[in-house]
């Protein structure tokens, strides 16, 4: 670590989990003045009682157009840049859209005292995506295999199939149908629902 | 062959032009494949149409201008070839701030200057009482809706970098904060006044056509690169909007265009709602009064698509006079250039039209605006940043 103070970091961010999978980030990699901001009413009042160096926000916040008034003739005595000023780095523009998070940084800040925050940023951003898609992958798969257990026992009292015939059948129909299995099923369990 | 698009637009009611065009299949006649990008905010709009993520987008018309003139951002010159909406602003209060200036009211509430000298009584009025500044919303520093907010209440001597306080509040928390005493009142399109009217916290002050006949607001935004690169697609592209805005505009068409942006991933807000702006009838007040007319937004009508370099030259002096950018004679021409009514003219197969005069901005103070004399256009006007 360098002799100079830590930056001072303020992360907008409306997901308390995000915002703490990046600020354990920060803290890891000795980043220590990081301030969490959830509350978007009186935002830049709150950002400027903070008085950061830098401001880390998601793509998916409105709030962003917000903080584009910091650009504005202000009463703030330090005037902030956006990260997308700097043409300069054109990949990493690109990457931390694609993760979804963008940063205004105050001017005086060194630049390369900002690309491993804004690198650490967009691969913390990008851990938190991966997270959320496989929960919402074990979600569905747990969803599905719930489907599929009640329509295999519809089959069975119905048809009288044995489970693993019940299970065959429901495979086979969903290939000849170019449907997923747990598609098939939930139709089953409609339709059964429907004659009962 | 078909040719893929990603065309960004923010959730409001004068996108219209450009959602018709695409989910009513004007864009697919025109051998477009394009995918609408739902964005939540205009930082988002225009860094994406910048570093080539949209190929075009849904715009805010002075945005257009300050990222040609690259003003408290990257600089990345745009073009502006048809116009998606034309007024379609409201400036909304809040039911405490709509006593105290009916209160203060002297002459008719319809009437701009009237309201702008109740406001500077209230103004007054607060300040001797020691009251907190009223505070006022509105959606982006280089928006129509700041500089509307600006010059209706400074034409009644309300400084608004001194005597109130402007914040910049996404329109879809324009409602809760009035609600909520953050803000006052607030200046948003469509269909945000009406939301509020509709809760029961907000009436509906002034039409935006009250303060300007004609003000350009949003337009169809493209690198002028990418422009260069494909003047085939942009015609094409042009045709469709200008289809689908034709389209909208026919009374009997109203309700499926209102049907279509209601959806949850366009505008997704009532239907009704959507038909009440496209129709010009708005309810203003919670006791249920509305008011009709005919130029409440205008997306087909008139030939309001056609993109006027006047009304660029007025947005850019406002932002002068509101000391966002100093004067300069390059600015001025840079700003104009970025409406483009020959790319509009040519994707029509129209011949050249000669430029609106003057008098099409229509603003209710000051001289008629004149592009050719922004100086002695500002002079005029005792109120703003640039002088001090």
């Amino acid at each position: 670590m360098s002799a100079e103070p830590s930056p001072k970091i303020v992360i907008v961010d409306e997901s308390p989990i995000r915002a703490a999978i990046l600020e354990e980030g920060l803290r890891e990699a000795g980043f220590t003045q990081v301030v969490h901001i959830s509350e978007m009413q009186s935002l830049l009042a709150r950002i400027y009682a903070v008085d950061p160096d830098i401001i880390v926000i998601d793509l998916e916040n409105p709030s962003r157009d917000v903080l584009e008034a910091m650009f504005q003739v202000s009463r703030a005595v330090r005037r902030p840049i956006a990260m997308f000023v700097d043409q300069s780095d054109a990949a990493s523009i690109q990457a931390s859209v694609d993760a979804g998070v963008s940063a205004y940084i105050v001017d005086g800040l060194k630049k390369e005292r900002i690309k491993p925050i804004l690198d650490l940023c967009v691969s913390r951003f990008n851990a938190f995506a991966k997270l959320q898609e496989e929960l919402e992958r074990t979600k569905s798969a747990l969803e599905d295999r719930k489907v599929i257990e009640r329509a295999k026992g519809i089959l069975m009292k119905v048809k009288g199939l044995t489970e693993e015939e019940a299970y065959v059948l429901l495979r086979s129909t969903a290939m000849r149908e170019k449907k997923k299995i747990g598609e098939i099923a939930q139709s089953i369990i409609t339709a059964s629902e429907m004659l009962k | 062959m078909t040719q893929p698009l990603r065309i960004g637009f923010i959730p409001l009611v004068d996108a219209a032009a450009l959602i018709v065009a695409v989910d009513k299949g004007f864009t697919a006649a025109e051998g477009l494949d394009v995918t609408l990008v739902r964005e939540v905010s205009w930082s988002n709009v225009r860094d994406k149409l910048n570093i080539g993520l949209l190929d075009a987008a849904h715009l805010l018309a002075p945005v257009a201008i300050a990222s040609s003139l690259g003003l408290g951002h990257v600089k990345v010159p745009i073009l502006a070839p048809l116009n998606l909406g034309i007024n379609g602003n409201a400036i909304t209060v809040s039911p405490a701030l709509h006593a105290a200036l009916t209160a203060a009211l002297e002459g008719d509430a319809l009437d701009p200057m009237a309201t702008a000298r109740a406001l500077a009584r209230v103004v007054a009025k607060r300040r001797k009482a020691g009251a907190d500044p009223l505070t006022f919303g509105m959606t982006f520093p280089f928006s129509t809706h700041n500089y509307q907010l600006r010059f209706w209440m400074a034409a009644g001597g309300v400084d608004p970098d001194e005597d109130v306080r402007l914040v910049v509040l996404p329109p879809p928390y324009m409602g809760d904060s009035l609600a909520s005493g953050h803000v006052d009142a607030f200046c948003v399109g469509a269909p945000w006044n009406s939301i509020a009217v509709d809760r029961g916290i907000g009436h509906i002050l002034h039409f935006v056509s009250d303060i300007l006949v004609r003000a350009a607001e949003k337009v169809l935004a493209v690198r002028a690169n990418w422009a260069d690169r494909n003047p085939d697609v942009l015609a094409a592209l042009i045709r469709a909007g200008v289809k689908a805005a034709e389209f909208i505009e026919q009374p009997q068409n109203r309700a499926e265009a209102a049907r279509l942006l209601a959806r949850p991933e366009r505008v997704g807000v009532d239907a009704e709602v959507i038909q009440r702006t496209l129709g010009g009838r708005l309810k203003i007040s919670p006791d249920g009064a509305t008011r009709e007319t005919g130029n409440y937004l205008l997306v087909g009508r008139e030939g309001v698509g056609r993109p006027d370099p006047v009304q660029a030259a007025w947005l850019y002096a406002q932002m002068v006079r509101w000391g966002q950018t100093p004067l300069t004679p390059g600015a001025v021409q840079t700003a104009m250039g970025v409406f483009r009514p020959d790319l509009y003219d040519a994707a029509l197969g129209r011949s050249p039209q000669p430029v609106a005069p003057p008098a099409a901005i229509g603003a209710f103070a000051g001289p008629p605006f004149d592009p050719s004399d922004i100086e002695g256009h500002l002079a005029a006007f005792e109120i703003g940043l640039w002088k001090r």
